[in-house]
């Protein structure tokens, strides 16, 4: 600290507790709209202390829905959320690590060639490539599969460039003496490589876990049968589907939902999310 | 490109490893991209039975429709404003809990975690805070005497989503600027505290211009952001309207090829996005390398 300014430090104290508290603020708002009887929202403007309704609100969205206004239960949701994020991340992971290790291990015609292959996938969202991407996935009859909502988002630049780049500082040593020992190529990757990873395939299955779970735009296009929605684009059914005002204390107790699995795995893993955001770059 | 000094040597164990990769990449990404390319340059018979070929007949249509020339200047708003607001807020923080010692860690875990709320859902959240019968925002406005609603007010629609889309992005560019200014030389501040700078001035002078390669990488992954990961704010919530005043580009390529089943015209815009998408990223991947090489 240059000079010891008490106010300065005060100064910045409050704003940074008032601006915590507006970044906090919408979500405080949901939980407690999630915790209230539905006429309360009939009466004006939101309360802000918490209602008596909680039990009974998620108990409903959960196991219930309101099939009127357009809201299956969405304990199925949450789960088919779980098994696109689970699978993304692990995929990513996966085939991340078999590329790299070939990119950085092996020298073989047409590398450079590889690399473009896989570098171009940063430049195709899926968001640019709607409707062709959507053709192929359906005449590949992938459509309200599981498959079909994972294997077209497991491929990463990302994730390969970030493995890549960790392989790289792998000490020399380490091969020569696996190789002295006479292990082949994938005894090293299995016994070697991987187990040195183990923080930055950590530190990716946090990142990609957000983003499989944050998936909208894709489950939107893929799913058309109730049994493969996904929670995220779920929430937009209850939103704009219905005709008369959303019934706020629902949607907002599946917001809240929704919201949690991937908060929590930030919160108890926040070092190694934010060293797979830093040395990701993206 | 390099490799490691020694390697294995396979005939076939490379091509093996790197197969599932290359495969989905060239299925999901590469042939979809293409065909978008090739379906730009058609034109369908309204009954979907014939295509023509047209050249660029369909980016010539495009670049005469007046509303895609909204919807670009639209992007540019959305775009332009969500950056400087995220970028603005974060840094601000970021500077504050700069200065703190113990409380750091408090502050960090406090903002970090809105990177975890999908975009479609951070729209929700705003949504039903600007509702005009049951949100906050609005009976807060009118106690100013401004009379908001979104659903009739194109530029408050507007002003809803790029909050949304802001307020998403604030942790990731807190965490970079933070790591920028943790990396400024404590001597230099020093010095030109010596020298007699106030807070302000040493900000202004010596710590802003050191940060400006942070700033410049957050501004690229920003424009990225707003331009293409929105699409949940704006499909959960104003859905482009009202009267097309939140009609980003990657809501209406959807709209016209999913919905409308213009899919000339959709693939021409999804090939001008993907221009978009390259040159972004070539000027972000030029930056790390830059940095990389000081």
């Amino acid at each position: 600290m240059v000079q010891n300014d008490r106010f300065g430090t005060f100064l910045a104290h409050l704003i940074l507790i008032l601006g915590v508290g507006i970044v906090v603020f919408p979500v405080y708002v949901a939980v407690i709209a999630s915790t209230h009887a539905p006429g309360t929202f009939l009466q004006g403007v939101m309360p802000l202390l918490p209602g008596s309704h909680a039990i009974e609100n998620y108990s409903e969205v959960i196991f219930q829905g309101r099939s009127t206004a357009g809201a299956p239960p969405i304990g199925l949701m949450l789960w088919n959320s779980f098994v696109m994020a689970m699978m993304i991340a692990v995929g990513k992971i996966a085939i991340s690590l078999l590329s790299a290790f070939a990119i950085v291990y092996f020298r073989f015609r047409f590398r450079i060639f590889f690399f473009w292959i896989i570098f171009i996938t940063l430049m195709l969202p899926v968001e640019v490539r709607i409707v062709p991407t959507f053709e192929v996935v359906a005449n590949l009859n992938l459509l309200n599969t599981y498959a079909g909502l994972t294997i077209p988002l497991i491929a990463s630049a990302t994730a390969t460039f970030l493995f890549r780049q960790f392989f790289m500082t792998v000490p020399e040593e380490m091969l020569e003496a696996a190789r002295v020992d006479g292990a082949g190529p994938m005894k090293f990757f299995k016994d070697i490589l991987l187990p040195l990873s183990v923080t930055n395939i950590a530190a990716m299955f946090v990142i990609m876990f957000i983003y499989g779970w944050n998936q909208y735009l894709w489950p939107l296009l893929i799913t058309s049968d109730e049994s493969y929605y996904t929670v995220v684009m779920g929430i937009q059914r209850m939103v704009t589907g219905a005709d008369s005002e959303p019934l706020w204390h629902l949607v907002m107790a599946t917001v809240v939902l929704a919201a949690l699995p991937p908060i929590l795995v930030i919160l108890f893993m926040q070092r190694l999310f934010v060293k797979g955001l830093t040395e990701t770059e993206k | 490109m390099q490799t490691k000094r020694m390697t294995f040597s396979s005939r076939w164990l490379p091509y093996a490893l790197l197969a599932p990769q290359v495969l989905i990449t060239l299925v999901f990404f590469v042939w979809p991209a293409s065909q978008a390319l090739w379906q730009s340059m058609l034109r369908e018979d309204p009954f979907g039975l014939r295509s023509t070929f047209v050249w660029f007949r369909n980016f010539e249509r495009l670049f005469a429709d007046p509303h895609y020339l909204a919807a670009m200047k639209t992007t540019a708003i959305f775009a332009v404003g969500t950056t400087f607001l995220a970028m603005g807020v974060s840094l601000l923080f970021a500077v504050m809990v700069n200065r703190m010692l113990r409380s750091r860690e408090w502050y960090t875990t406090l903002l970090v975690w809105p990177y975890a709320v999908a975009p479609a859902i951070a729209g929700v959240l705003w949504w039903f805070m600007f509702n005009t019968s049951v949100g906050i925002v609005p009976y807060m406005l009118q106690g100013f005497g401004y009379d908001w609603n979104h659903r009739l007010d194109g530029t408050d629609a507007m002003i809803l989503v790029v909050i949304a889309a802001a307020w998403k992005q604030i942790s990731y560019n807190f965490l970079f600027f933070l790591a920028g200014l943790q990396s400024i030389p404590q001597s230099l501040i020093e010095a030109a505290s010596i020298d007699g700078a106030g807070r302000m001035k040493r900000f202004w002078t010596i710590v802003f211009p050191l940060l400006s390669p942070t700033t410049f990488f957050l501004m690229v992954v920003n424009v990225v952001y707003a331009m293409f990961d929105t699409f949940g704010v704006i499909h959960a919530t104003t859905e482009g309207g009202p009267a097309r005043a939140t009609n980003i580009l990657v809501y209406k390529v959807f709209r016209d090829g999913f919905v409308g089943g213009n899919l000339g015209s959709s693939a021409a815009q999804s090939v001008i996005l993907m221009a978009i998408v390259i040159v972004l990223t070539v000027i972000q991947f030029r930056w790390i390398e830059r940095r990389v090489n000081y």
